[in-house]
């Protein structure tokens, strides 16, 4: 008996190989840049040993795109960049261009399209952020509604290098933390104030009980018989709200339109230059969820930009600001309260009491 | 399947005015052609009105073959937004250093166009493509139209996640290794454990090519890989010089922001004491036409970092200080079997590395991997006198 074979599936392949799509000239200059220089906001200059120069102009975008729009992106790059271009890790797009006289028409062409041209050095370049409402299951906020709102009020940061350092901002809308959230200069992010309510039929058929108790930071989750089913109780005071609970079994519902809402946090930082990368820190314990325009979350971080702008030196991150003049400076400079939730609780929490007297006393 | 009229949606409406580009305004454009998109419009308006999600908790869909790639959802309200009941999600491996052609974007476009919703996420924060909204019954047929054009899937679940790195040596002069080479080496030799998870939880590595960490691999990778070198800076007296002219401020805007507090600046010339240096990358980003990383180069690995759930987030720490760029592959993919080989037997499931090392210690996770210890994985010394002595070391 002679089966037909199904024709093979294709799998284990990977990714296309990238040198597939390198520009000729960056293929040509691979590994031999010399230096580079920055020829306005958002179009950078890289020169190569060999004396060949590659332009860069780079754009924001809302990182959610349709197909119609990256065609559209296709066409430009075709017209003006040969048909190459790139993503950033910061979601913006960039065009390399060979051609400088190129640079101006592909600008003026971006931001009539509406893709501002910006994202280099001491600005706020594009949000990293997550999927929110638009995708996910655990998102205590939306994320793409809150980008829009704040960047439509900061995009003159975006478009000029106006600030003393690079302003990374991040948005993760629940404590997962998709992205870098926790170690940037300012962060949003999505948080619960109530503990989760047990659905006590679900966790019987839908989980492992033993996998949902460890799940907890606190152990806060306990076994328990709800009329006869096998499920679990939480201890309400132990409770922090973090919802890793709900990410391993349905049950535990954490959905309260009332209570979610947001947290601000700053001084974060990824990279290595002068100090070490830092965790963000709290800021704000809690904002309102206000869609679409999200106020007050917007005017809380236009002014911790404002005032970061206003007194950091030169190359100093916010992180590095704050550390120079000290966190009850940061508080009285920027107006927010100082409260009991700005104290760690959490494991090892005393590594971030005062331990010292070297305070900077305010008059 | 059916097409609703399209709903009102007066709150989105409010997010397409405004300078920055527009999400609502792209939903729109893919609603043009899609009643998905249409669907997604609708119930992210119930969204903003309700100011809760409308996802059901998780959901498992996939490709034959493959365990990872595809992220099941279906909406809680299925009745109302049908062609978003199921919505699922897959992520695309995307090509190191996110470079593409306009061919291969409008390759990408027209497949997602004739199976999903037409909208995307360029990109998702791991690196990976992401193909936002398709039904069950197209997975399979879009799977086969992308590998047939030359793309496959990327990681989820608790597998290799889609490594991913910076520009490197494509266009940046500072890298101190080929990341983009290191990436697509390391996702091919990885297929396995990418679509196939066989891991306690996610494991993540990213590639940066120096200390500026341009994909934040020291904050978002459980395995990270950064440029460094071991020589002095390459010092060009003349650029420097240009810059003074140029006013930048070296003694305050460089030689005071130095973190090894090795650089002398005396109106005229640049002294550096390399011995010094922490290789922060300060003085070199602050003048990049006269200093740049030395020519004996490498890379640090770090290992453990993590988000916060469950035990707190992680920064990477120092597990190997310096490895010369010609060993890095070679050495990342041995330490790489004898760490899950280690992660596999001892942790717990949903135990991240960085949390396993937390729980085990460090120095029972060196014996584990078979590494020395050396002073440079620390910042100090341990301060408090509970050690575990071993049954060898006393009488």
């Amino acid at each position: 008996m002679t089966a037909t074979q199904p024709p093979k599936r294709i799998t284990d392949i990977g990714p296309p190989h990238y040198e597939k799509f390198l520009h000729p000239l960056i293929k040509r200059n691979y590994g031999q840049w010399r230096y580079h220089e920055t020829l306005a906001p958002g179009v950078l200059c890289h020169v190569a040993e060999s004396g060949e120069r590659i332009y860069t102009v780079r754009a924001g975008s809302p990182r959610l795109l349709s197909v119609s729009t990256i065609r559209r992106f296709a066409d430009l790059a075709d017209k003006y960049s040969g048909g190459y271009l790139r993503f950033t890790s910061r979601h913006n797009i960039e065009f390399l261009l060979d051609n400088p006289a190129n640079i101006e028409p592909l600008k003026r062409e971006l931001q009539e399209a509406g893709f501002p041209v910006g994202g280099t050095n001491n600005s706020i370049s594009n949000v990293v952020h997550t999927q929110g409402w638009i995708h996910c299951h655990s998102a205590a906020t939306d994320a793409s509604g809150i980008v829009k709102a704040l960047m439509d009020e900061l995009h003159p940061h975006f478009t000029r290098e106006d600030l003393p350092a690079k302003l990374r901002v991040a948005m993760a809308c629940c404590v997962n933390m998709c992205g870098a959230v926790h170690c940037s200069d300012i962060a949003i992010l999505g948080i619960h104030r109530k503990p989760p309510q047990v659905r006590h039929d679900v966790p019987r058929k839908g989980c492992e009980i033993p996998t949902l108790i460890a799940s907890c930071p606190t152990g806060a989750i306990r076994p328990a018989v709800v009329d006869g089913k096998r499920t679990v109780d939480v201890v309400e005071e132990q409770c922090m709200y973090c919802s890793n609970c709900f990410t391993v079994c349905a049950a535990m519902q954490m959905n309260d339109p009332e209570n979610d809402g947001l947290s601000i946090w700053v001084g974060g930082k990824v990279s290595n230059a002068r100090s070490e990368p830092k965790f963000s820190k709290l800021a704000i314990p809690f904002l309102p969820n206000n869609p679409p325009r999200w106020p007050e979350v917007v005017s809380a971080v236009t002014n911790i930009v404002d005032v970061y702008a206003a007194n950091a030196r030169r190359f100093e991150r916010l992180g590095e600001w704050v550390e120079r003049v000290g966190w009850p400076r940061f508080f009285e400079l920027t107006g927010i309260p100082f409260t009991r939730y700005h104290i760690d609780d959490f494991r090892y929490a005393g590594l971030s009491y005062a331990r010292s007297t070297h305070m900077r006393l305010r008059p | 399947m059916s097409n609703n009229p399209p709903k009102p949606t007066p709150l989105l409406d409010q997010l397409e005015t405004g300078p920055w580009p527009s999400f609502v305004t792209e939903i729109k454009r893919a609603a043009e052609k899609s009643p998905a998109a249409g669907d997604l419009l609708g119930l992210l308006e119930r969204s903003y009105e309700d100011k809760k999600g409308h996802w059901k908790h998780g959901g498992i869909v996939g490709v034959r073959g493959y365990g990872s790639g595809v992220i099941g959802r279906y909406n809680d309200i299925p009745e109302e937004f049908p062609n978003v009941a199921h919505f699922h999600t897959l992520r695309v491996n995307n090509p190191s250093g996110w470079f593409y052609t306009s061919d291969a974007l409008r390759t990408l476009a027209d497949i997602w166009e004739r199976h999903g919703s037409g909208l995307t996420n360029l990109h998702g924060s791991t690196g990976d493509i992401i193909f936002l909204g398709t039904r069950t019954d197209e997975l399979e047929a879009t799977f086969q139209e992308l590998t047939a054009a030359g793309f496959d899937l990327g990681g989820s679940g608790s597998a290799m996640r889609t490594p991913s790195c910076c520009v490197g040596q494509a266009r940046c002069e500072w890298a101190c290794f080929d990341t983009m080479k290191f990436c697509n080496d390391l996702t091919q030799a990885y297929q396995d454990e990418m679509h196939r998870p066989p891991f306690p939880y996610k494991f993540k590595v990213k590639a940066s090519g120096c200390p500026n960490d341009c994909v934040a691999a020291i904050a978002r990778a459980d395995l990270s890989i950064i440029g460094i070198w071991r020589d002095d800076i390459r010092q060009d007296d003349a650029a420097v010089a240009e810059y003074a002219a140029g006013g930048l401020n070296i003694a305050r805007d460089v030689c005071a922001r130095c973190p090894g507090q090795c650089m002398e600046w005396d109106g005229a010339k640049l002294t550096i004491d390399n011995r010094d240096c922490k290789r922060c990358m300060h003085c070199i980003n602050a003048m990049p036409k006269a200093l740049r990383p030395g020519v004996e180069r490498g890379a640090a690995i770090l290992i453990g970092a993590k988000a916060p759930i469950v035990q707190g987030a992680l920064l990477s720490s120092v597990l190997v200080p310096f490895v010369p760029e010609a060993e890095i592959e070679e050495t990342v993919r041995e330490l790489l079997a004898r760490i899950w080989e280690f992660w596999g037997e001892y942790a717990k499931n949903r135990e991240r590395v960085g949390e396993l090392i937390q729980r085990v210690g460090m120095s029972a996770f060196l014996d584990g991997i078979g590494l020395e210890p050396c002073p440079e994985m620390v910042a100090f010394p341990r301060d408090n006198p509970y050690v575990f002595f071993q049954k060898e070391d006393v009488k």
